[in-house]
């Protein structure tokens, strides 16, 4: 193509997105299935008719911004949003509630903003977006649990905002430009900025919003949900602050977290929704390494993690619409009728524990390689370790208890046409990337020459997952007599002591009730005490005599006169 | 001489004859007309005024050719075109939506006041703002305000009269003491030219007259702009006139006397006597924070929607007085471009609270108050009027892509300026008590049922919903290209401190 075409075609991604979804609405019946397709895909095609370069730019006070900015990097993410839109959009057909996929199109065209943002306030601008967009997405489940969880996560999520706004006034006005490009967090202005990153990917101390909103969203609401908050964090981490050493104490935190509390968990939406803290926590220990093995390494494994964890939600949410629960010792032996979903949800299960030939072994061997690459022996012990904590929380507990285990007598039958072939797309890349990495390698930021199947890679890979099979099939027995989750913990995670997990969980559980109580009790007594001044003779709401008026106005005049006075 | 060199005085003196004119002419189509006609020359005698100042500089116009400092000079500087801008296009854009309004809020009879009035309160707001005399000021804030008094008395709610008769007692107040503290100034001075008397005034600023003029002028003028505490006349005020009344003085009447302020402390004090002697910032630092949180707080437990915005007002003016107590160019900056940004968005909305008035109204009956009540799902039947609105909200708000969010901008750079980063924080956290008060709007309006029999879709009538709209596009557009705005305003504010480039 040549350049004047190519030029003559640049049209912005997201919003070809954004656009989509504000047309939706007013659609119905097929022309609306048609437009929930080709939106995305259209989005997708322009991105993939941009050169590369800062291709919009526009003066705003006194500052360059590149609202359309495309190197290798955002492309990549840019491409993963849009053909998870495309696949959930797919998924989410038959979703009953109307607002939903319009508000998820506008979600998932924002993040394709973020990454294509070439400066921080556009970054700023979508990243509200986002937050507004997957508020809706929430609180389009309908049930008064999904209501309490929107405004928790809009409260979060706009504090978050404020923190990002403050800093990138201060960074703007400190360097005098306003382009988004790699940064120390050295200053009051950066340190709020990272902050403000930090808080969507769900890094402590408030890592709890992800799992407290994620699975109070409808069956299909979770699996865009699950896609763009965290990874268009992780992206902006990779543009912004890469090799920021305590980034990599952040995402170990956050790998432990995720695996304790899915181990622990009955709900099989939040076991997956911790074990996204979990992924993205490797996703920030490589980002925060720094090398170029490193950050290609982050950038692969957001990509892998997107299609295999959505592929894990929608069969989750598969069997969430079929049978209507949602907790673990309700559910099982749901192989028996829907075959087809318990496939999907195995090969996801595979490719997030990185078994070898799924999409997870090729991606996240680069962030335990660069570790050790880099000689960070604590951090690769670390990522080992947790690799088989993957395993045991996302890899076998979820598909054993929700399609083995114990028969449940459940006989759902396998969902509809448009939420299969959503599942088969995804399982089918899950398994393609895994065997053919190298166009996914060809995306990534940095050129490598990393070979993912070498003897060790696969045999340390092995190692820890047949050792970790075994230490599951040696207490399946147990299981099998007093399916109780925390026991489970004690036994395979000598790590964390059940005491102190257990007191852990409960400070969570205490933390997220408390939170709610205290903003309810704290509305509560609020609420008295504006209905006490809100009758007609309130302080605040009654109409001031004029005395009244009149003397506050001989108060101001005298209170200047003393001050000039007094001076 | 041709016109052009008279402009200055035509910018006044059209609405002026306006006022009378309608009067004499008593019957309501030529009132509306005539004073529309006059609005209208003023818009462009605004624009041209404006291209004329950014082009060659301050315009001095001496009435009846006698020189300055005997005779009364006109002057236009960046800072008075600009607000005459914004005073005169209000008043262009919403004079043909009272045309429809006012038949449903004012009896028949009243029309031709009506816009006598509406003349006689713009030619007041444009002559404060364009005049260069001190004694000139207070006579023109008496035209305006007196106007304003009947234009507030002329709603159909009995309340309008009480809430006018407190205003016209505050009002009076604030006037006594500007005329008092214009009194000490001529008393000090011999002169009533302010650029005459800004030279005079050095030598002798801190002597006992000029520091008592300077604390009447404040308080007089703080009350005029509804600087907390002094705001309680403006709730009723604004709740109980009639909507496009209520527009008209949110748009423009409070940001005149924002004006007034600016250009006594700046223009005549000088920032040196105001800001580095005395411990003004600081106090009006501390009552614009009361502002911006205090009066934020109440307005979100506001059940009337026309109340609701008028606290989100006295809110509003706090970050404009908050601007100025920075004692910065870019503080200043923010104050200009808020005064404008907020002005126009504020008179939006409260233009398009008048169309939800109309529209819940039953037919042939008087308007009811626009209460949370009768406003469930109301984006049902008036989707444009209430899609209107919360992009009117998002500028309230402070959401990039609208004009809110330039001043907010500029207000955050005067305080980073200052290493400020808790002022930072304030500013962003007042920000989300308007999404309170917003969202409390959007909440009721697109998320509640509608009551039981109700119309299936019934906008505001297309005289009314095209200014609204108008101004809606403005905030947008003013959000995305800040060249007339935040131009102007550093211009300004530069003059103002004498950092003219």
């Amino acid at each position: 193509m040549s350049s004047a075409a190519a030029s003559s075609l640049i049209l912005h991604p997201a919003l070809v997105l954004i656009a989509g979804a504000l047309l939706l609405p007013f659609l119905r019946g097929t022309a609306r299935n048609v437009a929930v397709l080709s939106a995305p895909t259209l989005a997708l095609v322009a991105l993939w008719l941009l050169p590369e370069g800062r291709l919009w730019q526009l003066q705003w006070l006194d500052y360059p911004l590149a609202p359309l900015a495309v190197d290798k990097l955002s492309r990549l993410f840019a491409t993963i949003f849009a053909l998870m839109a495309i696949v959930g959009g797919l998924f989410a057909l038959r979703q009953q509630s109307r607002l939903e996929i319009p508000a998820a199109f506008l979600y998932a065209g924002s993040a394709i903003g973020v990454t294509l943002a070439g400066d921080l306030v556009t970054v700023f601008l979508f990243w509200e977006f986002m937050a507004v967009g997957s508020t809706l997405v929430i609180w389009s489940a309908g049930t008064p649990g999904a209501w309490a969880a929107s405004r928790r996560y809009v409260a979060i999520h706009l504090a978050g905002g404020v923190i990002l706004f403050a800093g990138i006034t201060g960074q703007i006005l400190a360097t005098g430009d306003a382009g988004f490009h790699a940064m120390r967090a050295d200053s009051i202005a950066t340190w709020l900025i990272l902050i403000g990153f930090l808080i969507n990917t769900g890094a402590p101390p408030i890592s709890a919003w992800l799992p407290d909103a994620y699975p109070e969203a409808s069956w299909s609401g979770t699996v865009f949900l699950s896609a763009f908050t965290t990874k268009t964090a992780v992206y902006v981490l990779l543009r912004g602050f890469p090799g920021t050493e305590i980034l990599v104490w952040i995402g170990i935190f956050m790998i432990f977290y995720g695996i304790v509390y899915a181990l622990l968990e009955n709900d099989m939406r939040r076991i997956l929704a911790y074990s996204i803290v979990n992924q993205v926590g490797f996703m920030v220990v490589g980002i925060g390494i720094g090398t170029e093995m490193a950050l290609n390494g982050a950038a692969a494994h957001a990509f892998a993690h997107i299609i295999y964890k959505a592929l894990l939600l929608m069969s989750a949410g598969a069997v969430l619409a079929a049978t209507g629960r949602r907790k673990c010792s309700e559910l099982g032996g749901l192989f028996h009728s829907m075959p087809l979903t318990t496939i999907c949800g195995t090969i996801g299960a595979l490719a997030i524990s990185s078994f070898p030939l799924t999409s997870g072994f090729v991606s996240k061997s680069m962030v335990t390689q660069a570790a050790a690459d880099g000689h960070l022996q604590a951090v690769w012990l670390f990522l080992a370790a947790a690799s088989a904590g993957v395993f045991l929380h996302a890899g076998i507990k979820f598909p054993w208890f929700v399609f083995f285990q114990k028969d449940s007598g459940l006989r759902p039958p396998d969902p509809p046409a448009s939420m299969r072939w959503a599942m088969i797309l995804f399982a089918f890349l899950c398994i393609a990337l895994g065997v053919w990495p190298d166009p996914l390698y060809a995306l990534l930021p940095y050129t490598i020459d990393y070979a993912p199947y070498t003897a060790a890679h696969v045999i340390t890979q092995l190692q820890l997952l047949l050792f970790s099979g075994l230490a599951f099939f040696v207490m399946l027995d147990y299981l099998k007599r007093t399916p109780t989750i925390t026991l489970d913990v004690d036994w395979l995670w000598r790590i964390a002591g059940p005491v102190a997990a257990q007191s852990f969980r409960d400070a969570l559980r205490i933390t997220r009730e408390g939170l709610n109580e205290q903003l309810l009790s704290g509305r509560q007594a609020m609420a008295d005490s504006i209905a006490r001044h809100r009758r007609p003779d309130g302080l605040l709401l009654r109409s001031w005599p004029t005395g009244g008026m009149a003397l506050w106005v001989m108060v101001m005049l005298l209170a200047y006169l003393a001050l000039y006075y007094l001076r | 001489m041709s016109i052009a060199a008279h402009l200055p005085a035509l910018q006044v003196v059209l609405p002026l004859i306006s006022a009378p004119l309608a009067v004499l002419l008593r019957r309501r189509d030529l009132a509306f007309w005539m004073v529309t006609a006059a609005a209208w020359a003023a818009f462009a005698t605004a624009i041209q005024l404006w291209l004329q100042v950014g082009a060659s500089g301050t315009i001095s116009y001496h009435i009846g050719s006698w020189p300055p400092p005997w005779g009364i000079e006109y002057r236009v500087d960046r800072l008075s075109s600009f607000v005459l801008l914004l005073v005169s296009g209000m008043a262009a854009v919403m004079l043909p939506y009272a045309r429809t309004s006012i038949e449903r809020e004012i009896p028949e009879e009243s029309h031709y006041l009506f816009y006598a009035m509406f003349g006689l309160c713009l030619a007041g707001l444009l002559g404060i703002t364009i005049t260069g005399d001190a004694f000139n000021i207070f006579v023109f804030l008496e035209i305006s305000s007196l106007a304003t008094y009947v234009l507030i008395a002329l709603g159909r709610d009995r309340r309008a009269l009480t809430a006018a008769y407190q205003y016209l007692i505050m009002g009076s107040i604030g006037a006594t003491f500007i005329v008092i503290g214009i009194g000490f100034l001529y008393l000090t001075t011999g002169t009533l030219n302010l650029a005459d008397m800004a030279g005079r005034l050095r030598g002798v600023e801190s002597s006992r007259p000029v520091l008592a003029a300077l604390a009447f002028l404040t308080v007089g003028i703080s009350l005029k702009l509804a600087l907390f505490p002094l705001h309680q006349w403006l709730p009723n005020a604004y709740t109980y006139a009639p909507s496009p009344v209520t527009a008209f003085l949110a748009a423009t009447a409070t940001k005149v006397s924002v004006y007034v302020l600016i250009r006594f402390y700046f223009s005549v004090f000088g920032e040196s006597l105001v800001y580095e002697h005395l411990p003004l910032p600081q106090i009006m630092l501390g009552l614009s924070l009361l502002a911006m949180f205090g009066a934020s707080f109440i307005a979100i437990f506001q059940d009337n929607l026309k109340r609701l915005f008028a606290y989100s007002s006295v809110g509003q003016i706090g970050y404009i007085s908050l601007g100025l107590s920075f004692d910065s160019v870019h503080g200043l900056t923010a104050s200009i471009v808020h005064l404008f940004n907020h002005g126009i968005a504020k008179g939006a909305i409260f233009l398009l609270i008048g169309g939800i008035a109309v529209g819940i109204a039953t037919p042939g009956a008087v308007a009811p108050a626009p209460t949370f009540d009768r406003l469930a799902g109301l984006a049902k039947r008036m989707p444009l009027t209430c899609f209107g609105i919360v992009l009117g909200g998002l500028s309230l708000i402070g959401v990039p892509g609208t004009a809110g969010f330039i001043s907010k901008w500029y207000l955050i750079l005067a305080a980073l300026e200052q290493g400020q980063f808790w002022l930072v924080g304030a500013i962003l956290l007042s920000s989300l008590l308007a999404v309170a008060y917003v969202w409390r709007f959007v909440e009721v309006a697109y998320f509640r049922a509608p009551p039981a029999g109700h119309v299936a879709r019934k906008e505001a009538p297309l005289a009314m919903l095209i200014p609204a709209w108008l101004l809606i596009a403005a905030t947008i557009w003013f959000g995305l290209d800040t060249s007339v705005t935040v131009d102007t305003a550093l211009d300004a504010a530069r003059q103002l401190m004498g950092k003219a480039q």
